[in-house]
């Protein structure tokens, strides 16, 4: 066991940090959050950045244009990424993170040539089709129908928390292309492209009044069949194939971000004053801080486990489930302690002077969404119980 | 960087963990109660095996090797419940003539603990004694204690003192006092987290074979998700107490502090949330003195009062992080 940097990961980190502190005084100002064209434009500029630094697709091999960088340089790249308070990868997250590598793994060489370069770059912009009302945790009881007519899918349905929606260019869309069929084995992949006729996009109106995720209805959409990914009805297996892409460094953006809040809660318990003494010095919130804090520490070590583990198998452990279950539970536990120190200051979603409560008011809004997406925590307790201890499916 | 274990490692780990099978089965463990938790020839084998002398270099008749190999060990020495003074006599091997051998049998206390509670005093060759100023050897024999007779739990006997302790011999200073409570503090995590794997397997293996209404009761979500708990508490304190431990050896990866703190607190909260868990997921069978669960609970609040409460070690933490914010 050895937690040293080798000299070239220090290097690497020296390099990032370096170009960091150039790039990112030039960048723009963050857009107002419901704009959405600004922000494809701001989060477009910065994966471009990316690129012509040879920083995008840090994880992609290089045959397809990525930096084939070491699992230890990810980390590192993800750490200092977020420590400098870099733009977060935004719009491109789906053709970055999951459309992107399906389509290395499983597309067409002419496929691949017409939109991994351009996914690099940020000229294209993804978004995801999976989800449905009835579909979510039992995603693969997906019901949008795509029947084949000729050398096209007419496509009717709905789907839902699709994230970046109103502003991409192509949505990885699953698609019930033989309802007879078991359901895992009916589902097709396809590249849909968002400005074909038939669909309506209505943006979901969140917990914090922004508008990330959309609705989107198909009325009779037809897609090319050439658009396919691998072959009609082995949909499930494509979209499973990318799940375990980042090798259990999916959550290190997270872990990082709840780090930093931590320690800004820190701050404010040192900031707050109540019946004439720091919230700080209250013994028993202090206690709970240190607590918090042993938690996040023992994440950082995990991760390094998980990513030292995929470096000698080259898969994930599953310990994906367990940061997940516990990076999630412990930021929502950082932010009802931040509610608990700003007592009513935490009735203003803004900051009061040099309280940061909209920083903490909003992440406590914000965070109830961790324990949900991208898998519940009561699902992945299922997952840590059925596939890691090995009990019976209920 | 590369935080899984060597080969090396792996080959000490099942070189105990087999050991402890052999030699240390569970029927044994509960047959140690009538001889005060220690067994000398027993405690000779683990002498013999190295687990004193680990971290002694091969000239002082050791492995030499370190922190990092001793929680590994430590761990299976925790999830084999092998009783006795395991700690002290390791930590002090390099110390106390005889201990590294398993001819010495030594145990230990903080001054200042209001207590009194000795661990072992009726049967151990040397007390150490940690204070502000240093590290104090003294004769048990010495000592006035009163019998406790009625156990928490039934390996670890203790006995009180009825006299204050007496001043003893010094063999290390302050600094070297604060390094004992550090370095026992992550073994004693080790053997917490080897507790918490132990409730876990010991949980799993009931409910895939326990069935209830016509199925095992691991199938039902509101156990599994118990016991995906326990396993999620144990991974979280097995990071923690190896990060410990390679930070023992070098300081320059991280705060040994605040690992050791990180450690202490989540291999406290894994030890005690799955022994407990244990219990709730054997039902009314995890009530019995039959059941091993019961021991599980009783030595991980044993561990949790060694070398520093979840409480004290949060609180160092948060001492830590709010001098720096």
């Amino acid at each position: 066991m050895d937690l040293r940097y080798s000299a070239s990961d220090e290097r690497f980190r020296a390099e990032l940090r370096e170009w960091l502190g150039d790039t990112l005084p030039e960048v723009a100002d963050k857009p107002d959050p419901d704009d959405w064209p600004a922000r494809r434009i701001w989060d477009t500029d910065w994966q471009r950045r990316l690129f012509e630094a040879g920083y995008a697709g840090i994880s992609w091999p290089i045959e397809y244009g990525g930096r084939g960088a070491t699992l230890v340089e990810q980390l590192i790249y993800l750490e200092e990424t977020t420590r400098a308070e870099a733009p977060y990868v935004g719009v491109n997250f789906v053709g970055t993170l999951h459309a992107g590598p399906t389509i290395m793994a499983e597309a067409s060489a002419e496929q691949r040539d017409a939109h991994l370069p351009a996914i690099l770059r940020g000229d294209e912009v993804w978004c995801q089709g999976f989800s449905e009302a009835d579909a979510g945790s039992d995603l693969a009881s997906l019901s949008c129908r795509g029947v084949r007519d000729g050398d096209e899918y007419v496509i009717t349905g709905e789907k839902i928390w699709t994230s970046f929606a109103q502003v991409a260019d192509w949505c990885e869309l699953l698609i019930r292309t033989d309802p007879e069929a078991p359901k895992h084995k009916g589902i097709t992949w396809v590249m849909f492209p968002m400005d074909t006729p038939g669909i309506e996009i209505r943006p979901i109106e969140t917990i914090v009044g922004s508008s990330e995720f959309s609705e989107v209805f198909f009325d009779e959409a037809r897609v090319p069949v050439a658009n396919r990914v691998g072959l009609e009805n082995d949909g499930w297996r494509v979209a499973m194939v990318t799940f375990g892409f980042e090798r259990g460094l999916g959550f290190v953006s997270d872990l990082v971000e709840t780090d930093r809040l931590l320690s800004e809660l820190v701050v404010l318990a040192q900031k707050v004053t109540r019946r004439s003494a720091r919230a700080w010095d209250d013994v028993a919130l202090r206690r709970e801080v240190g607590h918090l804090r042993a938690e996040m520490d023992a994440l950082w070590a995990m991760t390094k486990r998980n990513l030292s583990q995929a470096a000698r198998t080259g898969v994930p452990g599953p310990g994906g489930s367990v940061v997940k279950v516990a990076y999630s539970e412990l930021f929502q536990r950082i932010t009802d302690l931040a509610m608990r120190i700003l007592e009513r200051g935490g009735l203003a979603r803004q900051d009061l002077g040099d309280w940061p409560s909209g920083r903490f008011v909003e992440e406590r809004l914000r965070s109830t969404s961790f324990t949900i997406a991208a898998g519940t925590s009561q699902i992945q307790r299922n997952i840590v119980a059925e596939r890691i201890l090995g009990l019976p499916r209920e | 960087m590369d935080f899984e274990l060597s080969e090396d490692q792996v080959a000490l780990q099942d070189g105990v963990r087999s050991f402890c099978d052999g030699r240390f089965p569970i029927a044994v463990v509960r047959g140690l109660a009538d001889s005060g938790g220690v067994d000398r020839d027993r405690w000779r084998e683990l002498a013999d095996l190295g687990l004193f002398s680990l971290r002694l270099t091969e000239a002082e008749g050791g492995a030499g090797l370190g922190w990092a190999d001793a929680v590994l060990a430590f761990e299976e020495l925790g999830r084999a419940l092998v009783p006795g003074p395991l700690l002290w006599t390791h930590l002090l091997a390099d110390r106390i003539e005889g201990a590294a051998a398993g001819q010495v049998v030594v145990s230990g206390i903080e001054r200042s603990d209001p207590s009194g509670i000795i661990e072992f005093g009726q049967l151990i060759d040397r007390l150490v004694v940690l204070d502000d100023e240093g590290v104090w050897v003294v004769d048990p024999a010495t000592l006035e204690t009163e019998p406790v007779e009625v156990l928490l739990d039934p390996l670890t006997p203790v006995s009180r003192l009825a006299a204050p302790l007496p001043h003893g011999e010094r063999i290390g200073d302050a600094t070297t006092a604060a390094d004992l409570r550090l370095a026992g503090a992550a073994l004693s995590a080790a053997l917490e987290l080897g507790l918490a794997e132990a409730a876990t397997d010991l949980a799993v293996a009931y409910a895939k074979e326990r069935h209830q209404f016509g199925r095992p009761i691991g199938a039902f979500q509101a156990l599994k998700h118990l016991m995906a708990d326990m396993f999620v508490r144990a991974e979280l304190a097995r990071s923690a107490v190896y990060a410990a431990g390679v930070t023992l050896d070098d300081p320059s990866v991280g705060s040994v502090t605040r690992a050791v703190a990180s450690a202490k607190v989540t291999a406290g909260e894994a030890a005690l949330g799955n022994a407990k868990t244990c219990i709730q997921v054997h039902g009314g069978m995890g009530y019995t003195w039959e059941i091993d669960a019961h021991l599980l609970l009783k030595r991980a609040y044993v561990l949790e009062a060694s070398f520093g409460t979840r409480d004290d070690w949060s609180d160092i933490l948060a001492d830590l992080v709010g001098a720096a914010g």
